[in-house]
């Protein structure tokens, strides 16, 4: 009995290197921390009615920005190991497979985890404020999307102490990630944890698309919508036609594994190739989901910082929509060298370079908003003039790599490392910090320190270049992805070395940004006006943080930057009109998002397993959840008029 | 305006510890800036086209960029315009559309031209020699089907002869690689794809599997040899008196997952690689007869007939597997 159970925990739990102890020990040590104080503050109330029920889109985006930020420091530190690795030939830090472990978990959870939720932040706390509404579409929904995100998040990362991390590379293609190759729990770690907060995704874009389409104020058409909030609307819809793609090929995946199909096995008519295929046809526009709504981020923050109202507004809407609709005719460039065949890469050679043309177009826009402007540098602003210089060569050598036959040169070579990360990083998490730099004190009223900020902001720009440039030269250099090690004889060292410097002080970078938000929360100036960048948009008009329903009054909206006109128009004397307040109605907590999660987490680490009981039992719990909910007639409630007007007198402001 | 000064010199620094580097790491080599053959020497002219056209508009943009922060800056005794309602101007939109949509047409015809011409072999007068790449778990086999030879981890390769490396796997998914002769392509179970490759100088080339295909993908690398013709045929014969030969056992073996030194063999088994192929699921494609290939080859040679290029592999393969 005894021996079984020694057995069981040894192939259970992952053992062998000091580092995974270290992190055991950690994990420990943290969670009974978080336990001790819960229980020491008597919070678990609190924590229960305040945060998991929640279906408040500003509370849900707090949570989605945390775990983000968490996802940031775990992929950061896979990041530093790598490079740590491969800063000098044949470093025996770590030995291949853990490398092949942590190479495959840096990519899956920046993207999936750590950008992707960093998002959905700025969707929920910003589209529902700057479009006047008072929630979500679907506040249940929503709920039910995080907490899927959270489980499937938390699933993948338990790999790394139980069971064994994926090592099949981001995208796990096929043979590698099948049980010929790859029999343990890793890819299945993988494949449920991204199954799982897929699903959250998906129904994230169909929300924020209704959200968008049904639920903006008065007067506030389409084409009078803020730029931030066009950009969430592109982006949910490439959400909703790709998201569906990844979830079908990942249960095909999971099928051949668990059920010995053959959708993408070597023998029995399997074909990887298939794989590779559907896999960036969710993953080429995946690249665009991310980084629209950051291009949506510079748009509002470069008008406001410019005092100007932003140069070509018509012309930014048609290229994000255009750009939503070729992003998905790019997916073949991610393999040119598959040989399909010189029509073949041509058709998306140029299919490739033309997405460049809006893109650049957008780069023009910008600059000209900040022509005959008046450029303020603070934080937010910064990240946005320093995205231009890095997306724009970022772009230019996506435009080098569009070129089919240079791509036979570059393809899986350290040039295309560098590139992916410069639009990545530059244009995806610059953008994101931007936005949440320029949104933070609507989050959370009060702003964070600009000195600790442009330290931070400095340590990520040059790292930025030192890690990634040389990098460039290295794959001119032959060296490819993915190698854990290499020689002396090709002279890959000295860059080598210079872009783990680079690596470390974003690093440095990161923890600048993390005492910049520690001091703050403790000596960032207040916000009490609600307005502290003089800005132009709707969710500036209301206090910070924005009370539990946003606007007291819906407001009506008279143009572009709606509330830039009602401080024209108050600036003139004009007083604004009196509107009669309401009752407000208001959606109910709900626990059941958080519970079913919990069930999905349950079925995934089943099936994760192999353990078909818990699989099901996870999954009946699911649709006890469903179930329940559907029965459930009592989910909104009104704030009386009374209760309306004292919480706005207590934020200062005279209804 | 401090910071930035601060960081200019940085940059600076940085540049300057960079560049001597560089120029110290006399071992650095650019391969893929030092083509030696025809292939090679196509991609490179494309790279260095567009760089330059990127450079036409990377340069313009940040010097605007700079400018513009620079002369727009909001201090109280900045002199500049302030329009805070110019929006609009159809002018500058023409413009900034337009400038792309010219780049990318010129870039876009160089590149539709090449693609099209790289699926043919190099121009050459020689006869082309086949080669059969097989990618293993973790290393490289070569077969020469008209000379009845094999070797691992290296390849001797005539120079100024048209190479039709014909790839596949008998393990993951890999990519053969050896930048200074041209681009990669991958190699995968169950298909023979073709690249053409030619060497014009006498020399020894770095290779390398380029796409992660497990534990040891690191150490997947091989030496090319280039060598005259007559070079070659003198190796070939040398080979032939003294290396042994492979059986299918020997094969087998050579398959199993783990490294492998360099190694020659005089001879293989008949058809090994037309197994391979089959054995990983090249039966299902209807139309895939290595017999065809080796005709095709051969015409290929008289240099009228190109029709058996790669696409036309993969179009076969793909109404193959719906066929299914």
């Amino acid at each position: 009995m005894l021996e079984s159970i020694k057995e069981f925990a040894s192939t259970f739990f992952v053992t062998g290197d000091p580092l995974i102890y270290g992190a055991d020990v950690s994990i420990a040590l943290t969670s009974l921390a978080i336990l001790f104080v819960l229980t020491y503050y008597k919070k678990w109330g609190w924590l229960w009615r305040e945060w998991l029920t929640t279906v408040d889109h500003k509370k849900i985006g707090i949570m989605y920005l945390i775990a983000s930020l968490l996802m940031l420091f775990r992929g950061g530190v896979d990041a530093l190991l790598m490079r740590a690795q491969l800063a000098l030939p044949g470093v025996e830090f770590l030995h291949a497979e853990h490398y092949n472990e942590i190479f495959t978990t840096h990519g899956t959870i920046m993207i999936f985890f750590m950008a992707m939720p960093m998002m959905f932040a700025l969707f929920n706390i910003v589209v529902p404020l700057q479009i006047g509404a008072r929630d979500v579409a679907y506040p249940f929904l929503n709920a039910v999307s995080f907490w899927l995100f959270m489980m499937g998040a938390m699933l993948f990362n338990i790999s790394f102490v139980i069971g064994g991390s994926p090592n099949a590379g981001w995208l796990s293609y096929p043979p590698l990630s099948e049980m010929s190759h790859n029999p343990g729990p890793g890819q299945n770690f993988y494949i449920w944890g991204i199954q799982i907060s897929g699903i959250g995704s998906l129904a994230t874009g169909i929300n924020f698309l209704v959200t968008i389409l049904k639920m903006r104020a008065p007067g506030m058409k389409l084409m009078k919508m803020p730029l931030f909030s066009w950009s969430v609307l592109s982006s949910s819809i490439m959400i909703i036609f790709a998201f569906p793609i990844l979830t079908v090929t990942l249960a095909l995946l999971f099928i051949d594994r668990y059920f010995g199909a053959h959708f993408f096995t070597m023998t029995q008519g399997g074909n990887p190739m298939m794989y590779v295929n559907l896999i960036w046809m969710w993953g080429h526009p995946e690249v665009y989901i991310l980084v629209i709504p950051a291009f949506g981020v510079f748009s509002e923050i470069v008008a406001t910082f410019s005092k100007k109202r932003i140069f070509g507004y018509k012309s930014m809407v048609f290229s994000m929509m255009i750009i939503s609709v070729m992003s998905f005719f790019t997916w073949v460039h991610h393999f040119f060298t598959m040989g399909a065949g010189a029509d073949v890469n041509a058709f998306f050679a140029v299919s490739t370079m033309a997405i460049g043309i809006p893109t650049g177009v957008k780069i023009f826009n910008w600059l000209f908003t900040m022509f005959r402007g008046r450029i303020q540098m603070k934080t937010p602003m910064l990240w946005t003039i320093a995205f231009v210089p890095c997306f724009v060569i970022g772009g230019a050598t996506g435009v080098m790599l569009a070129v089919a036959p240079a791509d036979y040169q570059y393809h899986n070579s350290y040039f295309l490392i560098a590139h992916f990360h410069q639009v990545i990083i530059g244009g995806v998490v610059f953008g994101y910090l931007a936005g949440i730099y320029y949104w933070w004190p609507k989050m959370f009223g009060f702003s964070l320190n600009e000195k600790l900020g442009k330290w931070a902001f400095w340590f990520w720009n040059i790292g930025f270049y030192v890690c990634f440039m040389p990098q460039y030269a290295l794959g001119f250099m032959g060296m490819t992805r993915r190698v854990y090690t290499y020689g002396w004889d090709l002279g890959w060292a000295p860059l080598n070395i210079i872009s783990s410097i680079g690596a470390l002080l974003m690093g440095i970078g990161f923890i600048f940004q993390v005492w910049q938000i520690s001091y703050s929360i403790k000596h960032g100036e207040r916000d009490k006006t609600g307005d502290p960048w003089n800005a132009r948009t709707l969710e500036w008009s209301i206090p910070s943080p924005a009370p539990l329903y946003n606007f007291a009054i819906v407001p009506e909206v008279k143009g572009q930057d709606a509330w830039w006109i009602m401080k024209e128009e108050m600036k003139n004397g004009e007083e604004p009109k009196k509107a009669e307040l309401e009752p407000i109605h208001m959606p109910k907590n709900s626990g059941i998002p958080f519970i079913m999660s919990v069930f999905w987490f349950i079925a995934g680490f089943g099936f994760t397993f192999t353990w078909t009981w818990m699989g099901v039992v996870g999954l009946i719990g699911v649709g006890l959840c469903l179930f329940a909910r559907s029965f459930q007639y009592d989910t909104d409630y009104y704030i009386p008029v009374d209760e309306v007007k004292r919480t706005e007198a207590s934020l200062g402001r005279v209804v | 305006m401090k910071q930035r000064g601060l960081f200019n010199r940085f940059t600076f620094f940085c540049l300057a510890v960079i560049s001597t580097i560089l120029l110290a790491g006399c071992d650095a080599q650019y391969f893929v800036l030092d083509p030696k053959g025809p292939v090679a020497e196509t991609q490179y002219r494309l790279i260095i086209l567009s760089v330059i056209l990127c450079t036409i508009v990377i340069i313009p943009v940040l010097a605007i960029l700079i400018y513009i922060v620079w002369r727009y800056r909001d201090k109280p005794d900045n002199k500049a315009p302030y329009m805070p309602d110019w929006d609009d101007s159809k002018v500058l939109e023409i413009v900034w559309w337009g400038i792309p949509i010219v780049i990318i047409g010129i870039l876009g015809y160089f590149t539709v031209r090449d693609t099209y011409a790289l699926a043919k072999p190099p121009v050459s007068d020689a006869k082309p020699i086949t080669i059969q790449v097989t990618s293993l778990d973790w290393k490289w086999l070569f077969q020469y089907p008209d000379q009845n030879i094999a070797t691992v981890n290296y390849v001797e390769i005539p120079t100024g002869v048209p190479i039709n490396f014909q790839l596949t796997s008998d393990a993951p998914m890999n990519s053969f690689w050896i930048p200074q002769l041209g681009g990669q392509e991958y190699t995968m179970p169950g298909m023979a794809m073709q690249l053409w490759l030619q060497a014009d100088q006498p020399g020894e080339y770095y290779g390398t599997g380029a796409n992660f295909s497990g534990r040891d993908f690191a150490h997947m690398r091989f030496q090319v040899v280039a060598k005259p013709q007559s070079e070659f045929n003198e190796w070939v014969d040398q080979v032939k008196q003294t290396a042994p030969s492979m059986s299918k056992a020997d094969y087998d073996k050579l398959a199993e997952p783990g490294q492998s030194e360099e190694m020659t063999f005089s001879s293989f088994p008949a058809d090994l690689f037309d197994e391979v192929v089959n054995k990983n699921g090249g039966q299902y494609m209807e139309h895939h007869q290595m017999g065809d290939d080796s005709k095709d080859t051969e015409s290929d040679s008289d240099g009228m007939d190109h029709e058996m290029m790669d696409h036309e592999h993969m179009n076969h393969d793909m109404s193959g597997q719906k066929a299914e």
